[in-house]
């Protein structure tokens, strides 16, 4: 039975996560927490409620962008719905040196980082391969669709971090790390195992932030890890913890702890955050086919941004900062929506532009047959205008 | 005022229809951008649209009840504003849909492609799915049944150490593969017969080394439908069971009509001793430069046909009403049977194609048609077509031409039969030519000549160096 797996975590014998704020909204004191709280107790109320308002805007974006792929104007969108703890959290720990490595499900923290919300949906919108320059989005890497690749690339970066001295160096405004996401599907790729051997036998400036939606597409966590996901990076020799994924603050707090250390020199971190996706894995896949709305109703009642609310207003955040969010949201949403429509497609050159950086005979030759192939179309091809919007990196 | 039409959008990466369930807004209701307009069906699910536009609904273009294609418009909104597409509207927020969440809004589709450890589950789905028979690949081959001793030189017998049952390094490497295990498959050919319910330990193995490929599996399995057959499945629990006309079925149909009741059809048929023709199988078998391809009598009718068109022009055309367009290539359409339906997509410019190139295009042909990935291109444009109902079990048949063209070859089963040679009977691999024509364009003398030719030809393959 797949509910027994997204239940607590207590019932599937482990030990408490780390947890800061309850469902309802209170600070948890446990001696669990007692290292973090500080942490967050220093923050001034603008950063918490920033956690707050950018998981509202980032659900808010997930609705405009799932209504757009029901429009037919988004071949698919993947939703982060249920997730947004876990991601604004962590985002909001990395530094501004710090490097990240996505998945394909981490829209939020993009956007933190500088990333513009429509080049994500330009890739979503088919006419844009999500080819970035982490130089340009605050050192956002690309989106990897191949599960858990991104992980090897992640560890990769730190193995150059470490060998050009920039981390362990005692200046921690300058020292680097890197933060790589995956989920709990891609904990059962080798790509994700060989990542962490190589992160401890080269003992990389980096942090593993996995994920555990509970679901693989149709795969429950269950069925792929009889132990708990975050043991298995002790058995890497790598020190982990695992969070309740659904509170933003211990996803703040305990990543920002990981990052500190890998930062220092003392080498890699894995977090396990626990949370739910609560929509499709993407807008092609149906969930009611292969899960129980109990285990819904229980995600459901965990909801990362009510707790974060609940904070909020019992710390006596102000009617008005609620009531200016949610328009802010709506123009949020309308503003993607406007500019996912005015996307265009690309010139046809793009295709050949960046496959070497010089001129390559077997690029021109590959440009010249295009050409003369659309131009057997006639009249009746559609203009390559060459002018669109999308020339480099569409709407950037 | 400007009226905006909202074509049905493809919810679900590469479906193709739905159908609309039930309107959710009547004309003259006013809606907003992301409200509610339509629930439709899927191939997967029931979803809801929501609405591009906000403005006032002028009309429904579908009745509930009906299949549209992806991309017709379902319904028409007027609205004040010029572009509305573009027009951003911010509304209340009960008004927004939320599609993904799934408690109110189940979405459709397919595993979506981002896999997220999803792929060994969708291989397990889709990947090892019994395999379409296609017509037109290869009379069945002589397959020796015999039951492999399951005792067969165990490796025990030949170990050095025999007491070290699990050591891999025991087995000594001088063994052949084949002979130190009773059954020696690639786990996606044992999943195969799984699912086919095909006994590995009937089959004997025409790999390489010895091991079981994916077409021992199914020529075992189709070899034992003929049996399965006998099996009477149940009737449903309904009276009648209705099935939807679409897709590639509502194509065929058309296709089929419009042939069988637009080209007056003549069939003939001519008996043939076959044994050369499968003896140069046997040989090209056996040759390295055919290593590897498939080869059956298929391959010599398709180079039969390329002989006899030459010599029999008209059958390689096409009927325009006002002219006979008689082509100088030859475009080989082979009818294939696939999970979808009969398809029948064609090797063009096979009159270039040398022997083997040809062995490799039609192999080529089978394995896309069987992943259902043949184009609309591959299927364009053909002169000329083979069934090869022998991969059936049938001796031949009367089949209807495909669109276009005028001629069209049944190939049926090679089978030992009494043949008589020189006043004696005796057994040979006999098989029956059919072809249908269209007798607007080919006379029977024409069709006679031409079929009598493709029988020559697996008479005596030689004549194919003429």
């Amino acid at each position: 039975m797949p509910l027994s797996t997204a239940l607590p975590p207590a019932e599937t014998g482990t030990a408490e996560p780390v947890r800061l704020l309850s469902p309802e909204g209170q600070l948890v004191h446990s001696a669990l927490s007692e290292e973090y709280l500080p942490v967050i107790e220093a923050l001034p109320d603008e950063r918490l409620e920033d956690f707050h308002r950018q998981m509202v805007l980032m659900r808010r974006w997930d609705i405009e962008a799932g209504n757009l792929q029901r429009q037919g104007q988004l071949a698919l969108w993947i939703p982060s719905h249920g997730q947004e703890a876990a991601q604004v959290g962590s985002a909001f720990a990395a530094k501004p040196q710090d490097h990240v490595f996505p998945a394909y499900r981490e829209h939020v923290v993009g956007k933190i980082r500088g990333l513009d919300p429509v080049r994500i949906m330009a890739i979503l919108r088919g006419i844009d391969h999500g080819g970035w320059d982490p130089r340009e989005t605050g050192n956002f890497h690309i989106y990897v669709l191949v599960i858990g690749a991104q992980s090897l690339h992640a560890t990769g970066y730190a193995m150059g971090i470490g060998l050009d001295g920039a981390s362990g160096t005692g200046d921690p405004d300058r020292d680097e790390a890197v933060l790589v996401y995956f989920g709990d599907g891609a904990t059962s790729q080798g790509d994700v195992n060989e990542a962490m051997i190589f992160a401890a036998s080269y003992q990389t400036p980096q942090v593993f932030f996995l994920q555990n939606n509970h679901w693989a597409i149709s795969v429950p966590v269950e069925r792929q890890s009889r132990t708990p996901l975050y043991l298995r990076a002790a058995g890497f020799g790598i020190p982990t913890t695992q969070i309740d994924g659904n509170d933003v603050l211990a996803s703040y707090a305990v990543t920002q702890s990981a990052l500190d250390a890998a930062r220092s020199g003392a080498g890699p971190r894995f977090i396990e955050a626990l949370t739910y996706r609560m929509g499709a894995h993407t807008s092609s896949d149906d969930p009611t086919k292969y899960r129980e709305n109990e285990e819904l109703a229980y995600w459901g009642a965990r909801d990362p941004i009510t707790r974060m609310e609940a904070f909020l207003r019992g710390r006596g955040a102000s009617e008005s900062y609620f009531r200016a969010l949610a328009v802010e949201a709506e123009e949020f949403a309308a503003d993607i929506r406007t500019r996912t429509l005015a996307l265009q497609p690309p010139p046809r050159e793009r295709l050949f532009r960046h496959a070497y950086t010089d001129a390559h005979p077997l690029v021109d030759e590959q440009r010249a047959w295009l050409e003369r192939y659309e131009a057997g179309y006639g009249d009746a091809a559609a203009p390559d205008t060459g002018a669109a919007p999308a020339e480099d990196g569409a709407g950037a | 005022m400007a009226a905006s039409e909202f074509p049905l959008p493809d919810v679900g990466e590469g479906l193709t229809e739905a159908e609309i369930v039930a309107w959710k807004v009547q004309p003259g209701d006013s809606v907003t951008v992301n409200q509610v307009l339509v629930e439709i069906e899927t191939a997967k699910s029931l979803v809801e649209l929501p609405s591009p536009f906000a403005g006032t609904v002028q009309e429904l273009l579908v009745d509930e009840g009906a299949t549209v294609e992806v991309g017709t418009p379902i319904i028409r909104v007027a609205s004040a504003g010029g572009s509305v597409e573009l027009q951003a509207t911010a509304t209340d927020e009960s008004d927004f849909v939320a599609p993904m969440d799934t408690r109110e809004h189940p979405v459709a589709g397919a595993p979506g492609f981002l896999g997220e450890g999803g792929a060994a589950e969708r291989a397990l789905d889709s990947g090892e799915r019994p395999e379409p028979t296609l017509v037109g690949y290869g009379t069945r081959a002589q397959v020796a049944t015999r039951r492999r001793r399951p005792d067969a030189v165990r490796p025990d017998a030949v170990r050095p150490d025999a007491a070290a049952p699990a050591a891999p390094a025991a087995r000594s490497s001088t063994i052949p593969v084949a002979l130190a295990s009773p059954v020696i498959a690639k786990p996606p050919i044992r999943k195969l017969a799984k699912d086919l319910d095909v006994d590995l330990a009937a089959i004997t193995g025409t790999g390489l080394a010895g091991e079981i490929t994916r077409d021992d599996v199914i020529r075992q399995a189709q070899q034992a439908s003929v049996f399965r057959n006998l099996e009477t499945p149940e009737w449903g629990d309904e009276r009648e069971e209705r099935i939807p006309v679409k897709g590639v079925r509502k194509a065929i149909a058309k296709a089929m009509v419009h042939s069988a009741f637009s080209a007056p059809h003549v069939s003939v048929f001519s008996d043939v001793n076959a044994t050369r023709t499968m003896e140069f199988v046997q040989r090209l078998k056996a040759s390295p430069t055919f290593a590897g391809v498939r080869v059956s009598p298929l391959l010599v009718m398709a180079k039969a046909i390329m002989w006899a068109v030459r010599r029999n022009p008209t059958v390689n055309s096409t009927w325009t009403d006002k002219e006979i367009v008689v082509h100088h290539y030859v475009n080989l359409g082979i009818a294939a049977a696939t999970p979808r339906g009969l398809i029948v997509p064609n090797i063009k410019d096979a009159q270039e194609l040398s022997l083997l190139q040809l062995a490799q295009a039609l192999e080529q042909l089978t394995l896309t048609a069987r992943d259902g990935k043949a184009t609309p291109a591959d299927m364009a444009g053909g002169t000329i077509t083979i069934t090869n109902l022998g991969s059936f079990g049938m001796d031949t048949g009367t089949p209807i031409l495909n669109p276009g063209e005028v001629a069209i070859v049944a190939l049926g089963a090679i089978k030992q039969k009494p043949w008589v040679i020189d006043g004696e009977v005796r057994p040979a691999y006999v098989t029956t030519v059919g072809a249908s024509f269209d007798h607007r364009v080919v006379d029977g003398d024409v069709a006679s000549r031409f079929t009598a030719d493709l029988a020559s030809v697996l008479e005596e393959p030689a004549l194919l160096l003429d």
